[in-house]
């Protein structure tokens, strides 16, 4: 009779505990994180700001010919996880990387791996349009001739219109390409990033709510880009719209507080999310 | 407003309440402009109160009185011997000339008091004048020419109504009979007001009508040049490499405190230092360009780092992000993209850093450039002062007509400040892009 009393009330007590948690549900990530034929494999990945951990022990894959999305609330970590993986957060200071990171089976956290030639691998998008303060030619032309892709001026016109056709822009720029690509619109900008970004030919795009300072129609056009992109590279896509995450992704990622909450199907996220946290979100009772 | 509505208070709307302190903001503007532009106009007066004292007071300086004489170039004085050596037509008594034209134009003149205040109406630099004349045309010799003579200082000051002739005798430098003369020489139409090139060709003199800036602004122009070669490449580069690449910890935190402290250093700190390290440690010949600007380098270098810090700052993260996102390394990055934005602000802070060096005294005076030069300095190592140094050793010389020169030295000065700072404006506008 005691020890049952004594067992309730140690199954109580635990309960309340979990209770008393509350948010602090299980931190492992429910879903598959793997994929069949993975581009970039992520395990345990941890990241400290100084003191402060922003990321959890993470682990996902980034299959090729795919476009994950990374969904979750302000500051919950998706732009620092996606930053860990062209080791952008390196110009960081106090920003330390921990857990390992492959691209193609080789560890870019690996000491001896120079980040340059990664960054021309796993390109970048950013929030804002950030075109150089050159013309249009320029801004696309500068990583091909850095990293000296091109044999002559012919190769790099080519490569060049190209590259902005890949971006859907060459029809709105090509009678102006000596002018600066600042003049250009915001979705115009970013769409001119995107080019500069493929120009380099790179296995991954990362892209960081790349539509967040554009309108709804330039919007719909980098959506379509995504998708045709897709074809021939891996894509991670932060959003912070759960639409366009719908429309453009294969995989949904949520993240939470720095944790990888749940992976999986985009649609299967959407119609039937598994962890409450995940729930609570996409049906906008929180975030 | 919320609270006032919670209290029962008479339900007032947000406009009423706007529209009633309207009129106490606006005048609390117009008083806040009025004290702006209050202050702008009371610093353009005291501007415009020193421009106006340094012009009236420097701008005679760019005329001299010159003396017109009828001089024989009378063979048996210049060359007795008829040989037309060159060191015959160098060494020969040409102020015997001037005395002897002298006496033509005053026959009466024949007392020897008297025949040496004459002299000294004309410049001592006029018998050199006719030896260069000669040398250059020997064929001169033997014929009788009409020659402008400089005149002296005194006679200079005289004619430009410096000196009041109404004023009793005793008090003026120039005595009643010379006052004569020039009276009669102005009558003859003898005496004239030209443009000063002596005051843009020659170094410094002990007699003001023979001294010009030429020396000085060569002496400062080797100075800046050095200056500029030393102090650019070096702040640039520190500023770069601590804005850009050095780690963010207590070093560099005292790095830059003490850059701080060193632009606001008295300058004469950096002459005493010059003088101790550079002069004494290093042997570097003192009095010299490349001396004054290894100094002025260590003053401007705080005001170039600091500014190229700032200018750095300015370029937006996101375009160092871009171009590490395409690969670029972290040289790339500032070579390609942040050091061709930030070159405005710093070529800005660069010329406010040299026009300071190019104003500078106090350090100078510590090594050496203090020295009385004559010769216009020809290179980095030859002895030489520099502009504002020559403005404080004329300002310190008793003559009358040192006072217009300083004054004129001065306005070259500034005119060159003036130039510097507009160069800087422009260059802002020229590179100013948008991104
Ligand atoms: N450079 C930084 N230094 C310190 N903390 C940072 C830095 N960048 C982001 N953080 C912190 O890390 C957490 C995750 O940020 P972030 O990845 O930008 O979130 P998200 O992109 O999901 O909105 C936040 O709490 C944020 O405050
Ligand atoms: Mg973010």
């Amino acid at each position: 009779m005691s020890t049952t009393v004594d067992e309730m009330s140690r199954r109580t007590g635990a309960m309340s505990s979990a209770e008393l948690a509350g948010e602090r549900e299980s931190r492992a990530t429910v879903g598959d994180v793997t994929v069949a034929n993975p581009r970039m494999v992520c395990r345990g990945v941890d990241v400290w700001y100084g003191a402060k951990q922003a990321i959890k022990g993470v682990s996902l894959d980034i299959g090729k010919n795919e476009v994950v999305s990374m969904i979750g609330p302000s500051g919950c970590g998706k732009s620092t996880f996606l930053r860990c993986l062209n080791r952008m957060n390196d110009t960081i200071d106090g920003c330390r990387v921990t857990g390992s990171i492959q691209l193609d089976g080789r560890d870019i956290y690996d000491k001896g791996l120079d980040p340059v030639p990664l960054r021309a691998q796993v390109g970048m998008v950013f929030q804002k349009p950030n075109p150089f303060p050159k013309s249009i030619y320029e801004n696309v032309a500068y990583g091909p001739r850095i990293h000296g892709l091109t044999n002559n001026k012919a190769e790099l016109d080519e490569l060049v219109s190209a590259s902005l056709q890949k971006a859907g822009l060459w029809n709105e720029v090509k009678d102006r390409l000596d002018q600066p690509g600042t003049g250009l619109s915001g979705g115009q900008q970013q769409r001119l990033c995107i080019a500069r970004t493929i120009a380099v030919s790179p296995e991954v795009i990362l892209m960081d709510e790349p539509c967040s300072a554009l309108d709804p129609i330039a919007t719909a056009i980098i959506e379509e880009l995504i998708d045709e992109l897709r074809a021939n590279y891996s894509i991670a896509i932060v959003t912070h719209s759960m639409q366009q995450a719908a429309r453009v992704s294969q995989r949904t990622a949520y993240f939470h507080l720095g944790d990888l909450i749940e992976v999986g199907e985009t649609n299967q996220i959407f119609t039937n999310p598994k962890h409450r946290l995940t729930e609570d979100y996409i049906t906008g009772r929180f975030g | 407003m919320n609270n006032a509505r919670a209290a029962g208070a008479p339900p007032q709307r947000t406009i009423d309440i706007v529209n009633a302190s309207l009129k106490r903001r606006y005048a609390k503007e117009r008083r806040f402009r009025l004290l702006g532009a209050s202050a702008v106009v009371l610093g353009l007066l005291f501007v415009a109160l020193l421009f106006a004292d340094i012009v009236g007071k420097g701008y005679t300086a760019f005329q001299q009185t010159y003396i017109q004489m009828p001089i024989t170039f009378d063979a048996s004085v210049i060359d007795p011997e008829g040989t037309r050596s060159p060191e015959t037509l160098q060494r020969a008594n040409y102020a015997a000339l001037i005395r002897q034209g002298q006496r033509e134009i005053f026959p009466d003149v024949k007392d020897r008091r008297a025949t040496r205040t004459l002299a000294s109406m004309i410049s001592v630099g006029s018998a050199s004048h006719l030896r260069d004349m000669v040398i250059a045309d020997p064929d001169l010799i033997g014929t009788t020419r009409e020659v402008w003579l400089l005149a002296d200082d005194d006679i200079d000051m005289l004619v430009k109504g410096h000196i009041d002739r109404s004023a009793p005798e005793s008090d003026r430098r120039v005595k009643d009979q010379t006052v004569g003369w020039v009276e009669r020489l102005e009558s003859e139409g003898r005496i004239e007001k030209r443009f000063n090139t002596i005051f843009f060709t020659h170094g410094t003199s002990r007699e003001p009508e023979l001294a010009g800036i030429a020396g000085a602004l060569m002496g400062s122009f080797y100075t800046l040049a050095l200056t500029l070669l030393f102090s650019f490449p070096i702040g640039v580069g520190a500023a770069l490499y601590l804005e850009e690449f050095a780690p963010k910890n207590r070093w560099t935190d005292l790095i830059e405190v003490n850059i701080n402290n060193l632009a606001a250093v008295p300058s004469i700190v950096f002459g005493l230092l010059g003088l101790a390290v550079f002069i004494g440690i290093f042997g570097v010949p003192r009095s010299t360009p490349l001396v004054a600007a290894l100094v002025l380098s260590l003053m401007t270098l705080p005001t170039i780092i600091i500014a190229s810090r700032a200018a750095l700052k300015s370029v937006p993260p996101s375009i160092r992000e871009a171009a590490l996102g395409v690969g670029a390394s972290p040289l790339q990055t500032q070579l390609h993209h942040v050091l061709p934005l930030a070159m405005p602000g710093m070529l800005t802070g660069t010329i406010i850093g040299m026009a300071q060096a190019l104003g500078e005294t106090a350090p100078l005076l510590m090594i050496g450039m203090i020295a009385f030069i004559v010769d216009i300095p020809s290179g980095f190592t030859s002895p030489s002062t520099v502009l504002p140094v020559q403005i404080f050793l004329w300002a310190d010389s008793p003559e009358r007509a040192f006072v217009e020169r300083t004054s004129a030295a001065i306005m070259v000065l500034l005119a060159f400040l003036i130039l510097m700072n507009l160069t800087a404006v422009l260059l802002r506008r020229r590179f100013e892009r948008r991104w």
